[in-house]
């Protein structure tokens, strides 16, 4: 890894300058760096890696169970076992692999995409991830120890209630919820504040890329979502360490109570999930269409009205409760609603590739396939917010079906296009393109041939969440085909895996644009320095390397502290030169602390008290006062080149 | 170096958890299909007047491996409401029948005994359940009986029923060392 | 592309050719589950008209792409083609909001439609036990009440409301064939109201995870001309016959001394259990244990001899019996018609 900036990035300093800016900016060697390091690239990746191991964890969690039910009482695996099976791989991919790494992306691009040096709160980021590892090992070493969630990832009381789950398995799946949405919340309000007060000079609203966009809203969807699904599970922690009565139907608290919380967080998450893949697809599609995307305006619009329309769906989730169907119709309108920015970002991207000058390389062939696949998956949508089809079909495969394809082709498909994308960034090489080609298709037929039959089997009347079923029902063939097409997507998800482990080490060297592309994280060198930039490169339309001329950059910010850059939020005028923290052990400290806190609390109320005090401690030493620099800058009389007025 | 220092936090994680799993292992087993039907705990005595030297209860290990498993306890929990326990014992304060809660055992309070007082019942009202209720059964009322005083595995017991509350949380109860029944052994039992 | 759509075709023939069939809803038996058809069939004509539409501009676009690419700075800012891609947006909008407008309207006709009942309905409620339907017939006196299990007989033409309620946790009541699916919630009663139009056998599922026997927990639907319901709720009312050689008379008594009678009633006896399904007419029924064996001798004895062999954490405990005791139950048992 370089760190210095290479010959040719447009935003390199001198040498003597790019070299204190690398001094200043670098982690330390050794494991202690390893520990304390705040950079946003070096977190990034790391989730990203994480969230990729968890991919494989959870997918082969699905090999078993597809394998199970290849064929009528197979006999492979146990109720119990499959129970937990089944849980284990939805609360794996929700929870451990989609939210995170989505979010992940967004800790590594975003700072260079807006052209600053870091993300605000780095130790916050820190945090981040050592809790959300901390979750996610606490979850598999459970599973080790026979103690994995059995009630599905969506754990409804009273199955997961007190009486019906016996043992801790339940409260260690609701424990790691709280992980998992801490380190989501700490990520997005990092994610939100360096979106909206770190950009670089220039760099308006209006010019902001769409995959920035998207990561601004979904930031602002898991700040109001997450704490949802917290409620719901501290509840139902409470109801069965100490005999609280929140879900108790005979004290005067309510089963359906769960449900709402629950899916109030539920149906957003998904959104969270999904809303990133656009921003990706958007990316792609411009570089490789050599065109900027069609109708931006309306682009943001879209995602936008999905941020919020998105809190206005959930009790689609309900319809088969017995809630009032005039209510239920609200949510049939309402879900149906989101499917209009959803159809017009389609519109857009593909009017984009149709106006452009398409170059079918990996990414935008995952770009195609998410288009093929997740509007399938979107019309499906549209079915099931229908209560009387929805009255059919829900809890049968066609739902297993319909998320699927929305997942996998509305995040899935567009996540590995974007990190096919930004790897030569991430790591200074290029991937194999033919080896690139070749996963993209059998992932894509693979999971085709998946998870079409699926849709069918639902409407022929197959639950979900069943270990086995009869050989005389007639579903045998669909699912051995299922499950033929859950092989072939897992050995393209291993190419694919495959191609980038081998690449890191020997693909061919990437400079620091080789996809020719507009956006500002290829202004710098792949992989980047650790400062980012070494000038900061100044904004004068949404394509920045695209526009003719001479690349302007403005020099100004120190070398021998870390000083970021913080601009005005719409229109990105420089406002003040801050101060940013160096590594720190205070965030994996904190991490430890508030991990004993939360996993002594699944066996024992009193960690709650006394644990805090760790805690306690842990943000004294965080939060305790260091001399920083903050200065006003003097606002400029004469204009930036190109900001708005 | 980043994968080393992975590995090397899970396996100090499961260091520090190892002390536990062995309780963790058995107190999560769904033990469905045993492969030979359970039997009854031998020797069972509920009186300490006996001729010759005394003869304790000999302490049967099944007794500790039902007392530990959340499954056993929370049939067990599911049987009494069943089989009609809680009419004369209610929800373990008693009423028509004595107290479950509490350290006061006529015919003893071990695991071994409650068991023995299930099957074969007892003077004063309480039925025999030998041939009614099979055995491994018994056994898991019996944890759940001795859960409500407090003597099972707390990580084990349930918190509460999903049904109106009447005692405090299982799984928060005092333990309760069964000891004799003062008035029953006054006259020389217990 | 066209490898794809032809692969899907096949599949999709393949799979839509079982659109026959006793618990799937392609096969509607019933006026709701006719209804819903209704909704299914604006769908997919709607939504598949969409994609097709979607597909097809995708199409095109990537036909576009094998024309020459054109070398030179890439486009930012307007393009010729600018002012046409607008007016097409607008249009798709109009036309993605008339579809969506369609479908809604439809949705709430037919969601209407359901909630409607038609007059003097057949009163049946089911209570849902984890992995068991306890099926009991409104009847007045309270003598009239027909209590069965996992299976429900309804009259032809007919509507007939079900009330379902949950004993322990949250399942799902679904025939398919005649109506959608309703939660049994505990602490709540919710109502599906069926109306069959069609004579045969369907069978149900329970369709909400309920713990370790989800996918065992079936029910038995019967659509019968109201003459035989009737016959068959006259025969339900009756009182268990009485054994009448020796081993059945053995094996009564086995099953009140033993175990059985803890859980099981069979009117007419001793036997007054209401935690585990009645079992005073056990032979009138097609299936045993909730749809997971059918209701032959030897399934049977194999169900008593290990339930927790064909369904691992069923609530019905394993109890030891000789192979002798077995018969003998077994035998009394197929008394109980």
């Amino acid at each position: 890894m370089t760190g210095v900036a290479e010959a040719g990035a447009l935003t390199a300093l001198d040498a003597d300058g790019e070299q204190a800016l690398a001094r200043t900016w670098a982690t330390p060697r050794g494991l202690w760096g390893f520990l304390t390091t705040v950079d946003a690239k070096e977190i990034g990746k790391r989730y990203v890696v994480t969230g990729l191991a968890f991919l494989a964890l959870g997918g082969v969690l699905a090999l078993v169970m597809r394998t199970q039910l290849a064929r009528p009482e197979s006999g492979l695996i146990s109720p119990d076992r499959y129970n937990q099976i089944f849980s284990m791989h939805g609360t794996t991919m929700m929870f451990l692999f989609a939210v995170p790494i989505m979010e992940a992306m967004g800790l590594y691009l975003t700072p260079l995409m807006v052209g600053s040096r870091t993300m605000a709160f780095p130790r916050l980021n820190a945090f981040s991830y050592w809790i959300y590892l901390a979750g996610g090992v606490m979850l598999y070493v459970a599973y080790l120890l026979n103690i994995a969630p059995e009630a599905g990832w969506t754990a409804y009381v009273p199955l997961s209630g007190p009486e019906y789950s016996a043992g801790k398995r339940t409260d260690i799946w609701a424990q790691m919820v709280t992980f998992t949405e801490v380190a989501g919340l700490a990520a997005a309000v990092s994610m939100a504040t360096t979106i909206l007060k770190m950009r670089a000079p220039g760099m308006s609203l209006a010019r902001l890329p769409l995959f920035m966009w998207s990561m601004l809203t979904t930031s602002f969807m898991v700040m109001l979502a997450m704490p949802a699904v917290m409620l719901a599970t501290s509840f139902l922690i409470s109801d069965r360490l100490i005999g609280t009565h929140f879900y108790n139907e005979a004290e005067g608290g309510s089963n359906l109570l769960y449900q709402h919380l629950f899916w109030f967080f539920g149906h957003p998450e998904v959104y969270i999930i999904f809303l990133p893949g656009l921003g990706m697809v958007s990316e792609i599609t411009a570089t490789f269409c050599r065109r900027s995307v069609f109708g931006y305006p309306v682009m943001v619009l879209s995602l936008l009205s999905t941020g919020f329309l998105g809190f206005g769906l959930w009790v689609h989730h309900m319809f088969a409760t017995g809630l009032p169907h005039l209510g239920d119709s609200f949510y049939t309108a309402a879900s149906m609603t989101i499917a209009l920015p959803a159809g017009v970002q389609i519109f857009c991207w593909i009017a984009t590739l149709w106006d452009g000058k398409p170059r079918f390389a990996t990414p935008l062939l995952f770009v195609v396939g998410f288009v093929i696949t997740f509007v399938a998956g979107g019309l499906s949508g549209v079915m099931l917010a229908s209560v009387p089809l929805d009255l059919q079909v829900h809890d049968t495969y066609f739902v297993v079906a319909h998320f699927h394809y929305v997942l996998i082709g509305g995040a899935v498909f567009p996540l590995l296009g974007g990190i096919y994308y930004w790897f030569p960034k991430v790591t200074g090489r290029m991937p194999d393109e033919v080896a690139g080609k070749w996963s993209f298709w059998l992932i894509f037929l693979g999971f085709h041939l998946a998870f079409f039959p699926m849709h069918v089997l639902g409407l022929r009347g197959m639950p979900r969440r069943v270990y086995t079923y009869g050989a005389d029902m007639g579903w045998a063939d669909l699912n051995l085909l299922s499950t033929l097409g859950a092989y072939l997507l897992a050995s393209g998800i291993l190419v694919y895996l495959l191609n980038l482990v081998a690449a890191a080490r020997r693909g061919w060297p990437a400079g620091p644009n080789p996809w020719n592309a507009g956006g500002l994280e290829w202004a710098t060198s792949s992989p980047p320095p650790p400062h980012n930039f070494g000038a900061t490169p100044v904004v004068e339309g949404r394509e920045p390397l695209w526009l003719p001329g001479e690349f302007p950059v403005m020099h100004g910010l120190d070398v021998e502290h870390r000083e970021v850059l913080l601009t005005t939020i719409a229109d990105g005028k420089p406002d003040i030169r801050e101060g940013s923290p160096g590594p720190s052990i205070w965030p994996l400290l904190s991490a430890l602390a508030v991990s004993l806190l939360f996993i002594g609390s699944i066996f024992d109320e009193w960690f709650l008290v006394w644990a805090s005090i760790p805690v306690m401690l842990c943000l004294i030493g965080w939060f305790w006062p260091k001399s920083s620099h903050s200065k006003l800058v003097k606002a400029p009389d004469d204009k930036i080149p190109g900001a708005l007025a | 170096m980043s994968v080393g220092w992975k590995r090397r936090r899970r396996a100090a994680l499961m260091a520090a958890l190892v002390c536990v799993a062995p309780a963790a292992c058995n107190r999560e087993n769904r033990n469905m299909n045993a492969p030979v039907p359970e039997t009854a705990p031998k020797g069972v005595q509920v009186s300490d007047l006996h001729p010759g030297p005394s003869a304790a209860t000999p302490s049967d290990p099944r007794g500790r491996e039902y007392e530990g498993n959340a499954t056993h306890i929370a049939n067990g929990q599911r049987y009494y409401k069943w089989f009609n326990c809680s009419g004369c014992h209610f929800n373990g304060g008693g009423g028509i029948g004595p107290a479950l809660m509490d350290d006061k055992w006529r015919y003893g309070g071990r695991i071994e005994q409650i068991y023995a007082t299930i099957a074969q019942g007892r003077p004063n009202g309480m039925p025999s359940f030998a041939d009614k209720i099979p055995e491994q059964q018994i056994w898991e009322i019996a944890a759940y009986v001795r859960s409500l005083s407090g003597n099972a595995d707390k990580l084990a017991a349930p918190s509460r029923a999903d049904e109106m509350s009447s005692i405090p949380p299982i799984s928060n109860i005092d333990k309760a060392p069964p000891k004799g029944d003062p008035d029953v052994s006054k006259a020389g039992g217990g | 592309m066209t490898r794809l759509r032809g692969r899907l075709a096949i599949a999709a023939a393949l799979g839509l050719g079982g659109c026959r069939g006793a618990q799937t809803m392609l096969d509607p038996a019933g006026d709701q589950a006719r209804d819903i058809d209704v909704v299914w069939r604006a769908m997919l004509i709607v939504c598949g008209g969409m994609y097709l539409l979607v597909l097809g501009f995708l199409a095109w676009a990537l036909w576009r792409a094998r024309r020459p690419a054109a070398v030179g700075a890439p486009a930012i800012g307007h393009t010729p083609a600018e002012r046409t891609l607008e007016r097409s947006l607008s249009a798709w909008v109009a036309l993605i909001v008339a579809g969506l407008v369609t479908l809604v309207t439809i949705s709430f006709l037919v969601d209407r439609s359901l909630a409607e009942v038609g007059p003097q309905p057949l009163r049946v409620k089911v209570t849902a036990h984890q992995w068991w339907w306890r099926v009991d017939y409104d009847g007045s006196p309270q003598s009239q009440i027909v209590s069965t299990a996992n299976e429900l007989h309804l009259p032809l033409n007919r509507p007939a409301v079900v009330e379902l309620q949950a004993h322990d946790v949250i399942h799902s009541f679904w025939a398919p064939n005649l109506a959608g699916k309703v939660d049994l919630i505990p602490g709540r009663t919710n109502y599906v109201a069926i109306t069959p139009r069609r004579l045969g056998g369907f069978r149900g599922q329970c369709a909400e995870f309920c713990g370790l026997e989800h996918a065992k927990m079936a029910f038995d639907v019967t659509v019968e001309s109201p003459e035989a319901f009737e016959a068959w709720r006259r025969s339900q009312l009756a009182e268990a016959q009485s054994p009448t050689n020796a081993q059945q008379v053995h094996g009564q008594q086995l099953f009140q001394t033993k175990a059985c009678v803890m859980c099981h009633r069979i009117q007419g006896t001793e036997a007054g259990g209401s935690t585990g399904p009645d079992l005073t007419h056990l032979m009138s029924r097609r299936h045993i244990a909730a749809g997971a064996l059918r209701n032959s001798r030897g399934d049977l004895a194999a169900w008593i001899a290990d339930p927790q062999g064909v369904k691992p954490g069923t609530t019905m405990p394993r109890v030891p019996l000789t192979s002798d005791e077995l018969n003998d139950i077994v035998a009394y048992l197929e008394t109980l018609r």
